[in-house]
């Protein structure tokens, strides 16, 4: 248990050194601290797939493509311009809606109980494919079609581009 | 007690982790306390082929990278899906509890896979993988002789030794032949006797 | 027992560290003999005999060469690529299984420093994170050759992880299981993964040159194009970092090679050998059978090096991504109709 609170601790540091620091590419790096802080806290709860796919898709994939648009869209500049204030409204809204959403989720969480934790293997990788592919298969085959039309919105996203440059 | 042996499985890996990051930093603090140090602004400036540093290089690239990381990104997240389903799809007991498993499963995988391949069609011919190749451009020269002169030339096959032989049998070559055979050597050495 | 355990953990893991350093230190002399081998050369013949004690030589000196940090660098980064790329290429070796289980004093020990079982995904993440240190560094130096090394570099990265994960895949249809130890232990005697996965192997190949960044897929460091890629501005032990990083990922993924087709350290006729030699002796023939599998692919990777010129990157994409990938999935269609079938002629 004390290993949780080192690393929950670890989590919230880097999480907040990730919005206070100046340098964007900066902060991207502690982003990725954060989510291998978050792959350990899965470790602890057993959850080994789900860990790994942290591990390769967030820390791996996800975060690779921020650092590339941080550094080819110059934005790495210290001197960032101020924002307008009508932005500021904007994220304060949004930031409040998410808070409320946050503070919603957690509500109903505690009111639920603890017993679904009975089985320990359910994070292993033969006992997620075993239920992908019988109880959740059209959830399953219906993200695949979610990926194809993420694709072609990146592919829209290029062609934009394209014509500009 | 499986799952604590597999967390301090895991646990291993942080002994493997911090122990390279102790001989990484000390790798580098040794270096640090042994090595010179003498920086002089020279020195400290970008190097680029000895020219005057011209700006800074952290600027706008070239677009088509992220598009490249972004699709990168879809793929993974597709790939991720299928290692569960590699792991369980020949699996004796499901088969043997369940005749039909492997067909089941192959089939699901199929629908998955096409689809994804569908994406990758579809981005393959949106020419978002084509990467920018070289023109060949011909360097226009302004000249008399026309291309096709030059062409000849690196069209004409070259025979070794035909040369040579139609020399020799040229009367010219003969005659030199001869003159050369009577002419003296102008230069004598002389080697003073003692 | 707690302490005990620790302590043979952590032995292991000096071990290791140890043996993968003095591999990697002797590949950069190795490269340099086998070079001087195909080009018909001597090789580094005066530091000792056969110049055995040039990798000492060149190790030292990295440590007493002047660090350079250009004045235009982004300094905390700068550091961060060397460190992170030398380190990550080390992580790879933790979840390798080196030997059958060997009996030192009565006390049976696995050569093998942890077998989490989801094995074949970590090694996977951690390749996968072989992108940040070529990216952080070149982008920190702010050097136009560095950044268009690292960018090369992570794209190139990125595009072959896809059809290497790919042909992983195809890999676990046939054993079922993440874990090296028990995909090591399948593989007995004769039964290598490379029978079954012939296609498999030949993906896995080529994507474990592109992820080392080796010749023919060495464009983040071309020395014709962009004087020293990411490196460029590297100097003293940062740059020996790098250039560490490089052997020892041609190492780490030897080894994995080795283990998931090549048996790693099965060897046909080792039953016998088990019942003649003992739990103690038998266990160390098979590590011999390994190291000998690990240096033979080190070997290829620098036949390789001195044999095929470089790709250029368009070339290189296309490999990756209209060759390479759809030849994966056609790999796993195949594997899967294959089995599937297979269990039907079973039936029959």
């Amino acid at each position: 248990m004390s290993l949780f609170y080192v690393v929950a601790f670890l989590s919230i540091i880097f999480a907040l050194l990730v919005i206070f620091t100046k340098n964007p590419v900066h902060s991207v790096l502690y982003l990725i601290a954060t989510f291998f802080t978050f792959t350990i806290h899965y470790i602890i709860l057993n959850a080994q797939f789900l860990a790994v796919v942290n591990f390769i898709v967030y820390m791996g994939a996800i975060m690779v493509l921020f650092l590339f648009v941080l550094m080819l869209m110059n934005l790495n500049t210290d001197t960032e311009p101020m924002k307008s204030t009508l932005l500021k409204v904007v994220g304060a809204i949004a930031g409040g809606c998410l808070l409320v959403t946050l503070v919603g989720s957690m509500k109903t969480l505690s009111s639920a109980s603890t017993t679904a934790m009975d089985n320990t293997g359910i994070g292993l990788v033969e006992n997620l494919g075993k239920v992908l592919f019988s109880d959740f298969l059209l959830p399953f085959e219906l993200s695949s079609i979610l990926l194809l039309a993420a694709m072609v919105g990146a592919v829209l996203l290029a062609k934009k581009d394209n014509k500009t440059a | 007690m499986e799952e604590y042996s597999q967390i301090s499985a895991f646990g291993k890996v942080l002994i493997f982790l911090i122990m390279g990051i102790v001989f990484v930093m000390l790798a580098f603090i040794t270096n640090k306390i042994i090595a010179p140090n003498k920086p002089n602004p020279e020195k400290n400036s970008s190097y680029e082929c000895g020219e005057e540093v011209i700006g800074s290089s952290w600027i706008q690239f070239n677009s088509r990278f992220y598009v490249i990381a972004l699709i990168f990104l879809l793929f993974d997240v597709e790939m991720v899906f299928i290692f569960p389903w590699a792991t369980v799809f020949s699996d004796a007991n499901l088969i043997a509890q369940d005749q039909r498993w492997g067909w089941l499963s192959f089939t699901e995988m199929l629908i998955f896979i096409s689809i994804l391949l569908l994406g990758l069609v579809y981005v393959w011919r949106k020419k978002d993988l084509d990467w920018i190749k070289p023109v060949l451009k011909l360097p226009t020269v302004d000249t008399k002789i026309p291309l096709s002169a030059y062409q000849a030339i690196n069209e004409e096959k070259y025979q070794p030794g035909l040369k040579n032989k139609q020399l020799e049998n040229s009367p010219i070559v003969q005659e030199n032949n001869i003159e050369t055979e009577n002419i003296k050597p102008k230069f004598v050495p002389r080697f003073k006797k003692s | 027992m707690e302490l005990e355990f620790l302590i043979e953990k952590t032995a292991l893991v000096l071990v290791l560290f140890v043996l993968t350093l003095t591999i990697a230190a002797y590949s950069t002399w190795a490269e340099r003999k086998v070079a001087a081998w195909l080009q018909d050369r001597v090789g580094p013949n005066r530091a000792g005999p056969f110049g055995l004690l040039q990798p000492l030589a060149d190790g030292g000196k990295m440590f007493f060469k002047e660090e350079i940090i250009p004045s235009g660098a982004n300094k905390y980064l700068f550091i961060a690529g060397p460190s992170l790329a030398l380190l990550v290429s080390f992580l790879g070796t933790a979840v390798i299984p080196f030997g059958q289980n060997i009996e030192i004093f009565g006390r049976v020990v696995p050569l093998q420093v942890t077998d989490i079982n989801v094995g074949i995904l970590y090694i996977f993440g951690v390749v996968s994170l072989g992108v940040y240190g070529i990216m952080i560094g070149g982008w920190a130096s702010n050097n136009k050759y560095s950044l268009m090394g690292a960018i090369r570099g992570a794209s190139q990265n990125i595009s072959y992880e896809i059809a290497m994960g790919l042909s992983i895949i195809a890999l676990l249809m046939v054993t079922n299981t993440l874990s090296f130890k028990e995909i090591a232990a399948q593989q007995h005697g004769w039964h290598w993964n490379v029978l079954y996965q012939p296609l498999g192997f030949l993906i896995f190949l080529i994507c474990a040159f592109a992820e080392t960044n080796r010749v023919p897929f060495d464009l983040p460091e071309c020395e014709t194009e962009l004087i020293g890629g990411y490196q460029t501005e590297y100097s003293a032990f940062k740059m020996g970092a790098y250039m560490f990083a490089e052997y020892i990922n041609m190492f780490v993924s030897s080894v994995v090679m080795a283990v998931l087709y090549f048996g790693g350290y099965n060897y046909p006729g080792m039953d016998a050998v088990n019942q003649a030699l003992g739990p103690t002796w038998s266990p160390l023939i098979g590590v011999g059978v390994m190291f000998f599998k690990i240096i033979a692919f080190i070997f290829f990777f620098m036949w390789v090096r001195w044999t095929v010129p470089r790709f250029r990157y368009d070339q290189l994409m296309d490999l990756g991504w209209k060759v390479l990938i759809p030849l994966a999935i056609a790999n796993i269609v195949i594997t899967a109709i294959v089995i599937v079938g297979f269990d039907l002629f079973n039936k029959l």
